[in-house]
């Protein structure tokens, strides 16, 4: 393994020599040997997810990342049945207190705002505290005239905080707006999956839109989608590369070659490289 | 009083008004606009422009259609892709003649089809939500029937939103929670009831500012008490300035969640 690449492989650390099954093939890896091929699986090619910490590891330069609002946590304010017990269980299996982590970071020495969905936490599904970070983090960014670099992953809105989940879709969207009115490049990397509400806002919204490959992008479930048009549907669709030939998304990415690809957009959108005479 | 599921098989159902029926009533010396000059032409959205009480508006509706044809063209007014990029581009000509922009909403959702996803259906959406919350006009909403999830927030990322007593807007169908959740759309009732979807939630949550009640025995009145209230509103947002206009915008929907930080709870109380 060589340069540049095994240094992105120590940055998925697995907490220990655990077995992991490949979601796809079924084959049993040790998480370490999954980490070496950072979370791909070596016998089908199919891309496992990450964890929020390990995706940033991953495209950020070391020790560059600094959380933001890290302290918040959702409500079961609709005593929605169930959703107070998914709530602990989501937040003991993945050691975060809801499905998204902001900060700031750099890649290649450039700085940005980052987000990283966790598809773990009851499927990334975007509640009050997914908005209110999300917010949060394209204010930021716009205050400090930052990129925004967000990594998407979700089944959609938080059903369990009904309309108010709904209106988080506007209330982000209203930031990425003023945050692209001011100027500034939001980059939206979409993993698998990538569907229903967010899909439907701010996922959709990038100015650059990259996505892993295999990864499922699409509005409503493949389910919904068959039941409605009553015919079969081909393997790819919805996935990344189907979505990427119908125009919707600039370009499939590697997982290895995302932090380079990232480091040649914050580069070429940013007017600090420009070196040519003024007109 | 009915349940929330009842309130929504009511407005579902096929002999309550439709946005053509309202669109008649509350606007005048209209001309309806099609396509999106894009892809196609989608029945489902039905828009023109008009006048509202003497103000030159652009009008945007799902029309779920009034037979079984037209019902069957308009994909029960579920609209495609094509459709929001039609509305979309209306809102846009909307801003640049400075006319406040009026959205109808009654829709399930956006239509599920394999064509509507292969042409971008999250896209456009995505698409209009964005345009809409910058955009330098008035804007305003109506949930006639039903508010159906992204599909409807399409078109109701506006300044003032509005419902019918009965009308109902979820971020999901009751039918597609309940089999999400418990694998049974058979227990559509009780996912209707836990999503909180009636016009006096809506009005609770701060989502909707105004609920009209109905009396579909005198059309033409419950219209003319709509066109005064949006008439009066829209007096109140055209006198403010563009940046205010959408600072108050921005305002609006940044306030939505209920969450807890470090401890303490933010957001509305119910």
């Amino acid at each position: 393994m060589n340069g540049i690449f095994s240094s992105l492989a120590n940055a998925i650390r697995p907490r220990s020599d655990e077995k992991r099954t490949c979601n796809f093939c079924r084959a049993e890896h040790s998480a370490s040997a999954l980490a070496n091929n950072l979370n791909i699986c070596p016998q089908c090619g199919k891309y496992l997810s990450l964890s929020p910490r390990e995706r940033i590891g991953l495209v950020a330069d070391k020790r560059s990342f600094a959380e933001m609002s890290k302290g918040l946590k959702s409500v079961d304010f609709l005593q929605f049945p169930g959703y107070s017990d998914k709530l602990q269980k989501a937040e003991k299996l993945c050691g975060e207190g809801d499905a998204v982590v902001i900060g700031t970071a750099k890649t290649e020495g450039l700085p940005y705002v980052i987000f990283v969905m966790d598809q773990r936490f009851i499927m990334a599904s975007m509640g009050s505290v997914v908005g209110e970070k999300l917010t949060r983090a394209f204010e930021y960014a716009t205050e400090e005239e930052l990129p925004v670099i967000g990594f998407a992953a979700s089944g959609g809105a938080r059903m369990q905080e009904g309309i108010l989940s709904l209106m988080q879709m506007a209330k982000v969207s209203s930031a990425v707006k003023k945050h692209s009115e001011g100027g500034n490049l939001f980059i939206s990397v979409l993993t698998n999956p990538t569907t229903g509400g967010v899909t439907a806002s701010f996922a959709m919204q990038g100015d650059i839109i990259l996505a892993e490959p295999g990864a499922t992008v699409g509005f409503a479930g493949r389910r919904v989608v068959e039941q409605t048009t009553k015919t079969g549907l081909p393997q790819n669709f919805q996935s990344a590369e189907f979505v990427c030939d119908h125009g919707f998304i600039d370009r499939v990415v590697p997982r290895k070659e995302l932090r380079s690809t990232l480091g040649s957009l914050l580069r070429t959108h940013s007017t600090k490289f420009y070196t040519g005479d003024a007109i | 009083m009915m349940t929330a599921y009842e309130k929504l098989r009511t407005v579902r159902s096929a002999n309550r008004p439709t946005a053509s029926d309202y669109i008649e009533r509350l606007f005048t010396d209209r001309v309806s606009l099609c396509g999106d000059r894009r892809f196609g032409e989608d029945g489902a959205i039905s828009a023109g422009v008009g006048f509202l009480d003497g103000i030159p508006v652009t009008y945007i509706a799902t029309e779920k259609g009034k037979d079984l044809q037209t019902r069957m063209e308009n994909n029960f007014g579920c609209p495609r892709p094509e459709g929001y990029r039609k509305a979309l581009r209306l809102m846009k000509e909307a801003e640049k003649f400075r006319r406040p922009v009026i959205c109808l909403v009654d829709t399930l959702g956006a239509y599920c089809g394999a064509e509507a996803e292969e042409r971008g259906q999250g896209q456009a959406i995505a698409e209009n939500i964005l345009e809409l919350t910058g955009l330098r006009t008035p804007t305003l909403s109506l949930v006639i029937g039903e508010g159906g999830s992204g599909g409807a927030l399409a078109l109701c990322t506006t300044d003032r939103v509005y419902m019918l007593e009965n009308a109902c807007y979820s971020v999901i169908s009751p039918e597609g929670c309940a089999s999400i959740l418990w694998k049974d759309s058979a227990r559509a009732a009780d996912a209707a009831e836990a999503l909180h979807i009636t016009s006096r939630d809506m009005y609770r949550f701060g989502v909707a500012e105004g609920v009209f009640k109905e009396n579909f025995g005198d059309l033409d009145a419950m219209c003319g008490e709509i066109r005064r209230r949006m008439a009066s509103d829209l007096k109140k947002l055209r006198a403010l300035s563009t940046g205010e206009l959408l600072s108050n915008r921005y305002d609006r929907f940044r306030k939505f969640g209920i969450y807890e930080e470090n401890g303490v709870r933010h957001g509305a109380v119910l």
